[in-house]
């Protein structure tokens, strides 16, 4: 059969992605509908091991270029392999994760391929033999069905937007080895420093997520230490009340996130800002603290499973879209909700 | 070094953003520059600070988005570029990296291209690296700090694993996130300035190039389906007793 579908594997440092099997999964199923092969292709360095997984997540083929040049994701060296590769297997439909790398590429590819791109699409459907993908606008405050009339149709499929497949040990092939496209000499940029985050869960992937918004710095019973200014004092604040919220999330092992209105005051680094102008997100459970729920932030979580509010004001917003709220103070509802879930998750 | 930054005019991100009668709707709301940009004007200002030349501002679209390029123009930027043409009205991302090329290769002698991350509208987030394909330049995207050298860059850019630095040459095109730093009001000056400028109106003509043809379609836009939320507001004495029902509530709907 033919490679109807190429899905790009997203790795970083030899570990892939999880988001690219659901990718790869979303690639098998439309093959499958096709009547056609799903391959995959990977580049990076030393990632033979990695290449090899793919055929356990649905791929007929994987096609892997292992070289030095690919340590480091640069995006150009990464969008020649790809570029190349496809114009080789003529695939009707090129998929990669929404990973930075993969938005990135899927852009740069649809300039070579003079094709045209559907970044961070939700739902998938078939209709005669084109893809028609919804994709959320304006942060998802609509839902907008798009296609592209050329071949290949580029998309890139949201994370936890479609199921993983369950890898299959008995599927196993033997990846393509390829080389890279672009020399070491000829490629623009390098990469000369590199700091991992920390600890933590990644926002984007967090199954569940524990929000501090402006309440987070409201607890009249805390004295800051003396020689704050009033701003100082108001961050040392919310950095007490963050900590409550870090605790929650660590027992649920779940990521920060923070309102715009948080991040503004400083209280937090902008990349926990979840919403319009921050990151969109959709996990199974968002605690909302102190979070009145504006509409740039509802825009970024109200496709969210289940969504818990803790707040003070009653009208605030947020409760709307909850499907539990408590009207109360978050520093004396938190301390509590965090030893209870201790207690029913060590059982 | 001579700074183009590519904006773009939206609805502002508190509006309430609607589709009726199969067009976007947003009440009252007024458009704005795409916030995201706004961290790409001042990225450009600040680097013109310390190494001169001209920042232009160059958005797509119709008459009104002029006000946005105003906004650029009172941030500090010396020049305003609109491209428009009825051509464009339906273009699609490549459709108008390639227009946003030719515009830079016009200009000429341009030395970085900033971007904001993405749109809050179409949320494509695709433009900048498209521009810099269609260019061949290289993209340094999602940076969070930007410095420059006579022929160099160096950008920190946030990923999902951390913080990576890079390096490149100039030219080179530059998204930006918003830990670049706070972007600067317009002044009162700026603003008197931007008022009396008379903005260029430029066309695919005046470009030279012909109509890029776009190959992604819209045939629906929806409002999100309403979600039916069984609203409960847990009851409870003491913070304790609500604490332990919520809980027990929250397991109850096997999400963890």
């Amino acid at each position: 059969m033919n490679n109807k579908v190429l899905v790009y594997i997203d790795q970083f440092h030899g570990e892939v992605l999880p988001i690219s099997w659901e990718t790869l999964g979303v690639g098998r199923k439309l093959a499958d509908e096709l009547g056609g092969d799903v391959a995959a292709v990977i580049a990076g360095q030393d990632i033979k091991g990695a290449a090899e997984q793919a055929f356990k997540y649905g791929a007929s083929q994987v096609y892997y270029a292992d070289d030095p040049s690919l340590a480091e994701y640069r995006p150009e060296p990464f969008t020649s392999l790809i570029s190349k590769i496809t114009q080789d297997q003529s695939p009707e439909i090129l998929l990669f994760p929404t990973t930075t790398r993969g938005r990135e590429l899927a852009g740069m590819c649809a300039i070579d391929l003079e094709s045209g791109v559907l970044p961070d699409v939700t739902a998938i459907e078939l209709q005669d033999g084109r893809v028609l993908a919804t994709r959320p606008v304006y942060a998802g405050k609509l839902l907008a069905k798009a296609f592209c009339d050329s071949a290949p149709q580029i998309i890139t499929t949201r994370g936890r937007a479609f199921d993983k497949p369950e890898p299959d040990p008995s599927l196993t092939g033997e990846p393509i080895l390829v080389d890279a496209v672009i020399a070491e000499a000829d490629t623009q940029t390098k990469v000369v420093e590199y700091a991992e985050t920390v600890g933590g869960v990644s926002l984007t992937d967090a199954a569940v997520i524990v929000s501090g918004g402006r309440g987070v710095s409201n607890n009249p019973n805390l004295t800051p230490p003396e020689g704050m200014d009033e701003k100082q004092a108001e961050i040392w604040r919310a950095q007490q009340g963050f900590k409550m919220v870090a605790e929650l999330a660590s027992v649920l092992n779940a990521a920060i996130g923070a309102s715009r209105a948080a991040v503004d005051a400083g209280y937090i680094p902008y990349d926990q800002q979840v919403g319009q102008t921050g990151k969109v997100v959709s996990p199974d459970l968002y605690i909302a603290c102190g979070i009145s729920g504006a509409i740039q932030h509802l825009a970024g979580m109200r496709t969210s499973k289940i969504i818990v509010a803790i707040n003070r004001d009653s009208d605030a917003p947020i409760f709307k879209l909850a499907r539990f709220g408590v009207v109360g103070d978050l520093y004396q509802i938190l301390p509590p909700l965090t030893e209870a879930f201790r207690e029913r998750l060590s059982k | 070094m001579n700074i183009v930054v590519c904006i773009k005019q939206v609805p502002d991100s508190a509006a309430k953003v609607a589709v009726q009668d199969g067009q976007v709707t947003w009440g009252e709301a007024p458009l704005v520059m795409n916030p995201w940009d706004e961290y790409a004007v001042e990225t450009a200002l600040t680097v013109q600070e310390d190494h001169g030349g001209d920042v232009t501002v160059v958005s797509i679209g119709k008459e009104g988005v002029e006000e946005a390029l105003k906004i650029g123009l009172a941030m500090g930027s010396n020049n305003a570029i609109l491209i428009s043409d009825p051509a464009l009205e339906a273009a699609d991302s490549q459709a108008v990296a390639r227009v946003l090329a030719a515009v830079i290769q016009k200009i000429g002698d341009v030395d970085i291209v900033f971007f904001g991350k993405q749109a809050i509208d179409g949320d494509m987030g695709v433009t900048a690296a498209q521009t810099a394909r269609v260019l061949g330049w290289p993209i340094l995207s999602l940076a969070s700090s930007v410095e420059t050298s006579s022929d160099g860059i160096r950008v920190e850019r946030t990923v999902e694993e951390g913080r990576q630095v890079v390096e490149g040459k100039l030219p080179a095109v530059v998204s930006v996130v918003k830990d670049i730093g706070e972007p600067r009001y317009p002044s009162f000056m700026g603003i008197r300035k931007a008022n009396r400028a008379t903005i260029p109106v430029w066309t695919l003509g005046d470009l030279g190039i012909e109509e890029p043809i776009s190959k992604v379609h819209w045939p629906e836009l929806q409002n999100p389906p309403v979600q039916e939320i069984a609203n409960e507001i847990i009851p409870g004495d003491s913070p304790e007793e609500i604490a332990n029902t919520l809980a027990d509530k929250i397991l109850g709907e096997k999400v963890l």
